[in-house]
């Protein structure tokens, strides 16, 4: 049953991948990529990863779209014409899939119980937790409370300092008047 | 009974994906290519809601919510690049 929304979903990413790859006008690429995001965002949601897929939504169809147009407003719309044929490129991604697809045989299925994910780590976390947590009853409370709120905290002191070089580099200028006028004019 | 109800409304959608999609890809002008994408967010967000209805999930409509939020802001950022070339005055690049 899943598989009638899940070959279309897949069948279009692949239509989306191709369109933006083969596409000059880097602005109707840049709406390819919010299409492409909506679409990988529901494929997560079909794989059972709603968190992953709430990210998904927010950061690559959201804030990536806004920071693409504003690196656009500073470069151009087009993408220059080619002038050979991209031959090298397109034998390094392909081999690069390959080793990927390679890569996923050793995978375990999907959902299976067997899997490592379900034997090592979870059982241990499910003992040792209301130790560890000073009796804190609840597992799941444990560990997004406990055991990932020191990861976020890193996680976010990251965020933040990358935010603020990004802000230092791109922040406006104060004797800046004579360039914005003439961005002023080409409106 | 339903359940061929909402994969029928399922395939629907889906066909109106592919046709946005190729909207967008023939779009002759900016805006034939803004409006198949909006079409396309807003066929998402239902794809989203069928699917949650389907499997009997109720988290998949906060989702659904968040989709058409992110999808109205991608909207009003590319339109406002489409009229003025730029973020405007306030924004960090300009």
């Amino acid at each position: 049953m899943s598989s009638l929304i899940d070959f279309p979903i897949l069948a279009l990413l692949a239509i989306t991948a191709v369109t933006i790859a083969r596409m000059r006008d880097l602005w109707a690429a840049i709406m390819f990529t919010g299409i492409y995001s909506f679409l990988s965002a529901s494929w997560m949601l079909i794989l059972d990863a709603p968190d992953v897929a709430f990210t998904e939504a927010a950061v690559g169809a959201g804030i990536a779209t806004v920071l693409m147009l504003s690196t656009l407003a500073l470069t151009g719309k087009k993408d220059r014409e080619l002038t050979h044929a991209p031959i090298m490129p397109f034998f390094l991604v392909l081999i690069t899939g390959c080793v990927l697809v390679y890569g996923t045989l050793d995978m375990p299925h999907f959902g299976d119980p067997q899997a490592p994910i379900q034997l090592h780590p979870s059982p241990s976390f499910v003992e040792k937790s209301q130790h560890d947590m000073h009796g804190l009853p609840n597992v799941v409370t444990a560990i997004l409370a406990g055991y990932r709120g020191y990861d976020t905290l890193g996680e976010t002191t990251v965020v933040l300092t990358a935010g603020i070089a990004v802000m230092l580099i791109l922040r406006k200028e104060k004797d800046e008047s004579p360039k914005k006028r003439s961005k002023e004019t080409r409106r | 009974m339903s359940f061929d109800m909402f994969a029928v409304t399922s395939i629907a959608i889906l066909v109106t994906m592919s046709l946005a999609l190729i909207r967008a890809m023939w779009g002759p002008t900016v805006f034939d290519r803004v409006l198949a994408l909006n079409t396309f967010g807003t066929k998402t967000v239902l794809l989203i809601c069928v699917v949650d209805f389907m499997t009997g999930r109720d988290d998949f409509l906060d989702l659904a919510l968040l989709y058409s939020l992110m999808n109205f802001i991608g909207m009003v950022a590319l339109l406002r690049f489409a009229e003025y070339g730029s973020f405007g005055d306030e924004g960090v690049s300009s």
